[in-house]
């Protein structure tokens, strides 16, 4: 048994981190969890255009990779702060989608119970501390749960996910250096899609890559292919690491793109047609990893059609539970505003 | 056997409920801009650093919407802060995290967690600070909807009330007027609390009801002393609480004495002045009065620095007494 492993171990010597690190039923969740992300966003979009789902919502669709590679080497306990575009790391996170889709729709059955919606979408139980309809809302208060980490030594880390927009927020640098000061077990993950709504990053920020801002809070920056999973997980495994050993934050730049618009208002006309079709048939993360799992041989066809076909129906079940839950009565309406005491 | 009573400022009673909250619950901190060795501006922390030590005694940097998000992010995993404003005004920086965060998380998140923050403005003008630290903007943080709002008016329910704070599930934001913080009073030793929500009846009376917050209250008793010479007997709620309001104590009051006069440092228009005369224009009360309300609150100014000027922007006791004796001989 210890033969067949070290076997495994040599024949794997030569491949990225990950593949190292994990092993093959890993991966493949991994994988999955893709999946779920983006047939997840999608079948969001679609119950939107169909009138099911209320509001807006902001699609990650394009950035799963980064969702999960960030996610990935995260414990159970350990905790995230997210943003308005938080689908996918809900789910890298540990969420169901059909209590996702609940709250979509509205339902009683939601994470939020219909409260909160897309925007403010949250997991609490499995360290997802929400969603932030603020940009850059989350980023002192993931300061604020990792100093709570440090005083109760419960050695959790804690996330903090913002996008490109977010780093040009006064809470950024605030947070950024209260972490560094304190040296707190806090990872800035930035979420760098090229556009803050409109504007592109070459407009709106002084710096080439925002990971180059870490030097002004003394604390590593590293800069990810966002869109290669075993980058972005390489780099959260050291991230935590460092974090855990009471060494402080650090900050991850993971360069990637959003295929969608920015939200449902969004015509696209600061990015061309050329640019966006670029990303999506030569840079797609799954595909990418897909292809990667199959050269390594770790999957074959069959297995990431069983891989499809499971997530097909996880969806289709989610639906149909949202669908199917009830609607907050309207006399609730003021409820969870404070806390009920007895 | 009832605690020993001594005579402490409003200060000292509230540095004494922090080290006694700190002692109770070690998830209680203070988070603040030099409140360690310095003490906090105004002396509230003083030497708590000295026996808690830096870990709970927590200096920030100059970063009020961080340090704010910081203590919300604390309390919304586990911890207690009490995190202290060098200045309200200095809220403006923060309010981000007040509003949107703080206020809201509970409510959005479907009542899966709770942000049991406390945060401390020390408020108010009449220490030549000028116009952006002398402001009060309890009116601001009290139209939010998810957090309690306080204006302990003495050093008793300066204590109480912030020991009450400590305990509650939900953010609270205390206005402490700074001109209060000297003014002595009996605290008791030990635990003990001040409902949050609940008025106090300062003083009983007959002929006007004055409904004053924080240190409006003292001047509201100082000119009823005046007043009751002048055969005027005058009542005195001291709201103590803005968000959630006690109207119930507003409302018995103001059908006892048929008068209502609101008393308060604010800026007079769109405040709690204005709240509280609709809540009583809303009420069985309204048919008990016998005149039109008064509200007597700031001008419609900033606060100048001149001392005369500065005076002149708040309702001072010459002013309420005027302004009650007109009311209760129907000048107006």
């Amino acid at each position: 048994m210890a033969g067949a492993s070290k076997a495994i171990a040599d024949s794997r010597a030569n491949l990225p981190f990950v593949y190292r690190q994990y092993s093959a039923e890993q991966l493949k969740q991994v994988l999955y969890k893709m999946y779920l992300i983006r047939r997840f966003e999608e079948g969001a979009e679609e119950s939107y255009m169909r009138g099911l789902i209320h509001g807006t919502m902001h699609l990650s669709i394009g950035q799963e990779a980064s969702a999960m590679g960030i996610c990935m080497p995260l414990g159970e306990d350990d905790q995230i702060t997210s943003t308005h575009r938080g689908h996918g790391h809900c789910i890298a996170k540990g969420a169901e989608v059909k209590r996702m889709f609940a709250e979509f729709f509205g339902k009683t059955t939601g994470y939020c119970k219909g409260r909160g919606g897309s925007m403010h979408i949250a997991d609490v139980a499995k360290g997802n501390l929400g969603a932030n309809g603020i940009v850059g809302g989350g980023i002192p208060i993931a300061v604020g749960a990792a100093l709570s980490s440090k005083m109760m030594k419960t050695g959790k880390v804690v996330v903090s996910f913002f996008g490109d927009g977010a780093n040009n927020e006064g809470a950024f640098h605030e947070a950024l250096n209260m972490a560094a000061v304190w040296k707190l077990p806090v990872i800035f993950v930035c979420e760098n899609n090229g556009y803050g709504m409109s504007t592109s990053t070459a407009r709106s920020t002084a710096v080439k890559n925002i990971a180059d801002r870490a030097a002004a809070y003394s604390m590593p920056g590293v800069i990810v292919n966002g869109n290669i999973f075993s980058e972005v997980a390489e780099a959260s495994y050291k991230a935590i690491e460092r974090a855990r050993a009471g060494e402080g934050p650090t900050l991850i730049e993971s360069k990637t793109y959003r295929h969608r618009g920015h939200s449902k208002s969004d015509r696209n006309r600061y990015r061309t047609k050329e640019e966006i079709e670029d990303w999506m048939s030569n840079r797609d993360p799954i595909t990418l990893f897909e292809d990667e799992l199959r050269d390594f041989g770790f999957i074959d066809d069959k297995g990431i059609e069983a891989i499809r076909d499971a997530v097909a129906q996880e969806i289709a079940d989610g639906i149909e539970f949202a669908k199917a839950s009830p609607s907050p009565d309207v006399s609730e309406t003021g409820n969870y505003v404070y806390t009920e005491q007895a | 056997m009832d605690a020993m009573v001594r005579e402490l400022s409003y200060a000292q009673a509230i540095q004494e409920a922090m080290a006694i909250a700190m002692d109770m619950d070690e998830r209680v901190f203070l988070l603040g801009e030099d409140i360690g060795v310095y003490g906090g501006a105004f002396q509230v922390t003083g030497d708590l650093v000295e026996r808690f030590g830096t870990e709970r005694v927590i200096d920030t940097p100059i970063s009020e919407l961080g340090g704010a998000g910081v203590a919300v992010g604390a309390a919304l995993t586990g911890m207690r802060p009490i995190f202290e404003f060098q200045f309200s005004d200095f809220a403006t920086l923060a309010m981000e995290q007040i509003v949107n965060q703080a206020a809201k998380m509970r409510f959005m998140l479907g009542g899966e967690v709770s942000v049991p923050v406390v945060m401390r403005f020390p408020a108010g003008s009449g220490t030549g600070a000028a116009a952006q630290h002398s402001q009060s903007l309890e009116a601001w943080l009290g139209h939010v909807p998810g957090l309690k709002v306080i204006q302990p008016a003495t050093p008793y329910d300066a204590k109480g009330m912030l020991l009450a704070a400590v305990v509650d599930p939900d953010p609270v934001m205390i206005f402490e007027h700074k001109l209060l913080y000297k003014m002595k009073g009996p605290v008791p030793e030990g635990y003990y609390t001040v409902p949050i929500g609940k008025a106090d009846i300062r003083r009983e009376g007959r002929d006007l009801t004055i409904v004053a917050t924080s240190i409006m209250v003292q001047k509201a008793l100082e000119a009823a002393a005046t007043l009751e010479a002048e055969g005027i007997d005058v009542e005195v709620v001291d709201l103590r609480t803005i968000r959630p309001m006690d109207k119930q104590t507003v409302i018995d009051s103001v059908k006892k004495t048929s008068r209502l006069m609101c008393v308060y440092e604010a800026v007079k228009t769109l405040g709690i002045g204005a709240e509280v005369s609709a809540m009583i224009a809303e009420s069985e009360a309204f048919d008990y009065l016998d005149a039109p309300i008064v509200r007597l609150g700031g001008a419609e100014t900033p606060i100048p620095y001149n001392p005369e000027l500065e005076k002149a922007t708040v309702p001072q006791v010459p002013d309420i007494i005027t302004a009650a004796r007109d009311l209760v001989k129907g000048v107006r």
